[in-house]
């Protein structure tokens, strides 16, 4: 049977050559398969949201509407979350939004999901933080660590839950990381696991046992298809909501809670 | 035993953290669903709750799953 661990292997399609960058050494430029997946996943998006666009009209129709729901899909999301600031957070969070979607959309059509690789989803984990931090300080200076100090504690407890709330936000990079790229990899290991029972039923590999062994897989990679479209939207949506409750933590530092 | 053989064990042994993520999803579904049952008018509002919870818990099952992947290829 083929290995299913297969598919995540990073392949160089075309070569470039190597380039020495100040600081960070020696970087392989080469364009591989991740690359070409990400920007495919970019090219997808600016193409539909400029069809989508491309002539407005008052009653949307179906294309139109489709990209509506998806703005106002978001749109609720900041407002909601966030408050009547909302929307001054919305493009980063729509970017982020349509990038996962696309991406992890293109990973169930083509042979390669750009979403399942660590580093990608580190970078959107990294990058979400990254941002919450710069607008935490900008917005309240060294406020900002009151984050860390909810209100109302009786004070022996403070200490404890200080060192809580402060080990709790240095695992959330890693656990918007983790569980987008977790959920990816692990619905395409078992998608490529019953697809190699298939397989190998087809070859005869199992004899007669191989024709009900085939027909029950089948239906099960049909049926894990169907569920990895849902989980692709679903932890698209969930790393936007993520990305909101953390910009909210620190948007409405003190109040609102 | 080989050391290969323990490897392979181990990661098996590491996925079964995953037990806890499908009790933990399970029982918010299921909660979420006898709640959306007795009010359901409240139920639309309490969807993206559901999916955060759902996916804070399914996070822990993560957790062990890569852990498992790590022992495996390590």
């Amino acid at each position: 049977m083929a290995d299913p661990l297969h598919q995540f292997q990073i392949q160089k399609l075309v070569e470039l050559p190597d380039v020495t960058v100040p600081g960070l050494g020696l970087v392989d430029l080469a364009i591989t398969n991740s690359h070409v997946a990400m920007t495919l996943a970019f090219a997808v998006i600016v193409g539909f949201l400029a069809l989508v666009t491309a002539r407005p009209q008052v009653v949307p129709g179906r294309l139109q509407s489709v990209g509506e729901q998806l703005f106002g899909l978001i749109d609720n999301l900041t407002e909601s979350i966030i408050g009547h600031e909302g929307r001054h957070y919305f493009p980063f969070v729509f970017t982020v939004f349509t990038l996962v979607l696309a991406m992890n959309f293109l990973g169930l059509f083509l042979v390669f999901t750009a979403t399942s690789q660590i580093a990608v989803t580190a970078t959107f984990g990294a990058l979400t933080i990254g941002v919450v931090l710069v607008i935490g300080f900008a917005k309240h200076g060294l406020g900002f660590f009151k984050l860390f100090v909810p209100s109302g504690v009786p004070w022996v407890l403070l200490p404890v839950i200080v060192l809580i709330e402060f080990v709790s936000f240095l695992l959330r990079p890693v656990t918007l990381t983790l569980r987008l790229f977790g959920n990816m990899m692990g619905g395409h290991v078992a998608l490529k696991v019953f697809a190699g029972f298939v397989a190998v039923a087809a070859v005869g590999g199992l004899g007669w046992l191989g024709v009900p062994v085939a027909i029950m897989s089948f239906g099960m990679v049909t049926a894990l298809t169907a569920l990895e479209f849902l989980v692709a939207f679903l932890q698209a949506f969930v790393f936007a909501v993520l990305t909101c409750i953390y910009l909210n933590d620190v948007v409405n530092l003190g109040h609102g809670h | 035993m080989e050391p290969e053989a323990a490897k392979l064990i181990g990661a098996g042994l590491a996925t079964l953290g995953m037990i806890g993520a499908g009790i933990g999803v399970g029982n918010i579904f299921g909660n979420f669903l006898a709640g959306a049952l007795r009010n359901p008018s409240a139920a639309a509002s309490q969807i993206g709750n559901l999916f955060v919870g759902a996916a804070l818990a399914e996070a822990l099952g993560i957790l062990a799953f890569v852990l498992g992947i790590l022992i495996y290829s390590a």
